[in-house]
């Protein structure tokens, strides 16, 4: 089974806190610690095991700058066959759907019988697997946290409200969106990401893809971020202050009258 | 006038909150604009819906077809395309339903993609404004929209205010003959109802609820320690299950248990509407987190920036001793 999974290089919200830049409309990005999309993982972990067993390859691809190529090689080390690297300064701005035009070309170049994305990324869409698909005509589920391979066909299971899993059977060749929690992402060391360090990462362009410019990047986007802001918070917390000692005291009233204690 | 459509997802006959909510989305797209509620699916369950909406819509469009019974979002998108005008713009609830539809809606009706909407700040000419969070909540951001060509939004359960409804006197429309063909290749089969665990969080008064905050599996004893002196129980984040560090019954939001205790003590977790979504009866919230930036601080009534792994056993001390 070729099986092409789709993963973002985003900065790590368990590593970063968060702050605006000066002028107050986007992020200040010195500083942030990037890494692999938390879902890609989960994504490229269960690649890795299907291949295992029904034998294949794993290719994974992203969309991004030079400073992408360090995820892909990543999950290169977690046991992915090769890496893509679609880069071009025209792709900069697109929207979800520019994002999912240019992993279409790339795909049509390739035979893949399964593609895999996260459930989402940073900007907490979920929406470039489901766009991919319907560019493709493939079917597609999101949200997978379960999948038995039989012969050209799929059993999946979808993640949904409450914990429950809604059971599918899917036709290859398929998008699938990936949950975290499908399985344990094997761990990656150094020498593991040393070993795939020469191997060499083909980069696309729009020219090599043949995609009309016009169509991707700012230009092409129907849907633009604009500014980041902090919102009125209202009331928010209130925070309680002072030393560890009178904080606990502080909190402590507060939870008898609450019924906590 | 831009006409909006507004998918209603229900279960057991009963629509989700967010039927409540979308005319609220909708004025504040287009204070102007025509509103119309889509239900699908099949039988009697289908019409009560379709009934009950006109209580809500002024217009509300239902579609019957036996493939539809169950929403397969493969299914229902099918059926959309042939129904909802192309220039139109199509809301639907930000849930796993939603996710599964809208972004392959979106590039059959070759309109704009937005998802889940927290806000919107109105329409110039064709560029609508609105709000989203990115970062897991961390950050908020402005967006524009060009809905020139239609758009397909996914709109956040529970950020629009819900109407009252019960007085539109709208009327049901039967589209089921223009839904066309509905063969797809994703055939639905079951649904497998989430198991139960050793222990039942929602039955607890006070729940000691610990996040990714917790660094390390051998850092639970101390939540446990500290939910055995406040006579309550452990329940957690998406992370802990995923990590297979505690239960799947544990844990707290929409894809796990929807919680009413009086009182919820967040340890070392960010406070994502996913898990926030768990959280019902409005609680009283003690957020502990080392990051003074923390959405959850915005949600929580009480905050405390400390370590949890130096206050959470200094607590359960102090509580002990009490
Ligand atoms: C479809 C879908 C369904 C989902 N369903 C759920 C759900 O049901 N429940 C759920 O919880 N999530 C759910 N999620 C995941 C959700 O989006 C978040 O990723 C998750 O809630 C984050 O968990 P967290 O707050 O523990 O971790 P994080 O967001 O990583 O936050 C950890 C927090 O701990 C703080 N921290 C770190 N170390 C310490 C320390 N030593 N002391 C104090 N504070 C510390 C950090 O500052 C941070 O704020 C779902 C996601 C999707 C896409």
């Amino acid at each position: 089974m070729e099986i092409l999974v789709c993963v973002k290089r985003v900065p790590d919200t368990a590593e970063n806190e968060f702050e605006l830049n000066s002028a107050g409309n986007d992020l200040d990005r010195d500083d942030l610690v990037y890494s692999v999309n938390e879902w890609d993982n989960y994504a490229v972990e269960e690649a890795i095991q299907i291949v295992d067993k029904v034998g294949g390859n794993v290719t994974v691809i992203t969309v991004g700058d030079d400073e992408s190529e360090e995820v892909l090689r990543r999950e290169m080390a977690m046991g992915a066959n090769s890496g893509i690297l679609l880069c071009d300064d025209a792709f900069e701005g697109s929207d979800g759907k520019g994002i999912a035009g240019i992993l279409k070309a790339e795909v049509e170049k390739g035979s893949y019988d399964l593609i895999m994305s996260g459930a989402q990324a940073d900007e907490g869409a979920g929406q470039v697997g489901g766009m991919l698909a319907a560019m493709l005509d493939y079917p597609y589920a999101s949200l997978v946290n379960k999948i038995e391979v039989q012969d050209g066909k799929i059993t999946v299971g979808r993640e949904i409200e409450g914990g429950n899993q809604e059971m599918n059977e899917i036709q290859l060749p398929c998008v699938l969106s990936i949950q975290t929690g499908i399985n344990e992402p094997r761990y990656v060391g150094i020498r593991g990401i040393r070993k795939v360090a020469k191997v060499d990462i083909p980069v696309n362009g729009a020219d090599d893809l043949g995609i009309d410019t016009a169509s991707v990047g700012a230009a092409g986007a129907k849907t633009k971020r604009v500014d980041y802001f902090v919102p009125d918070m209202g009331d928010g917390a209130e925070m309680l202050e002072g030393s560890t000692d009178e904080i606990i005291e502080k909190l402590i009233e507060k939870l008898k009258a609450k019924g906590g204690l | 006038m831009t006409q909006i459509f507004a998918y209603i997802p229900f279960k057991n006959g009963a629509a989700e909150d967010v039927a409540l909510e979308y005319p609220t989305a909708a004025k504040k797209i287009d204070e102007g604009a025509s509103l119309t509620a889509v239900v699908t699916g099949s039988g009697a369950d289908l019409d009560k819906v379709a009934d009950e909406m006109t209580s809500i819509y002024s217009q509300v469009i239902k579609i019957d077809h036996a493939d539809l019974a169950y929403p397969n979002a493969e299914v229902v998108r099918k059926a959309l395309v042939n129904i909802i005008p192309t220039d139109a713009v199509f809301l639907t609830a930000h849930d796993t339903f939603g996710m599964d539809m809208a972004p392959g809606l979106s590039v059959k009706m070759d309109s704009a993609y937005a998802a889940d909407m927290v806000d919107f700040e109105g329409i110039d000419g064709t560029t609508l404004k609105g709000v989203r969070q990115e970062l897991g909540g961390a950050v908020n951001i402005h967006v524009t929209i060009d809905i020139s060509s239609g758009a397909v939004m996914t709109v956040r359960p529970g950020s629009f205010a819900p109407v009252d409804g019960g007085s539109a006197g709208g009327s049901v429309v039967d589209k089921s003959g223009d839904a066309g063909d509905l063969s797809v290749k994703r055939k639905f089969l079951e649904v497998v109802e989430a198991e139960a665990g050793d222990v039942d969080i929602t039955k607890s008064d006070v729940l000691v609820s610990i996040g990714r905050g917790i660094e390390d599996e051998d850092n639970i004893e101390i939540a446990q320690e500290l939910a055995e002196a406040m006579n309550s129980v452990v329940s957690c984040s998406r992370p802990i299950v995923d990590a297979k560090w505690l239960e799947k019954s544990r844990q707290v939001g929409t894809s796990g248990q929807t919680v009413k205790p009086k009182v919820y003590m967040a340890m070392g977790i960010s406070g994502s509407f996913q898990h926030m979504g768990g959280v019902k009866g409005n609680p009283f919230i003690v957020a502990v987190n080392k990051n003074p930036k923390a959405p959850i601080f915005q949600v929580a009534d009480v905050g405390i920036v400390e370590d949890i792994l130096d206050f959470i056993p200094e607590l359960t001390e102090a509580v002990n001793d009490l």
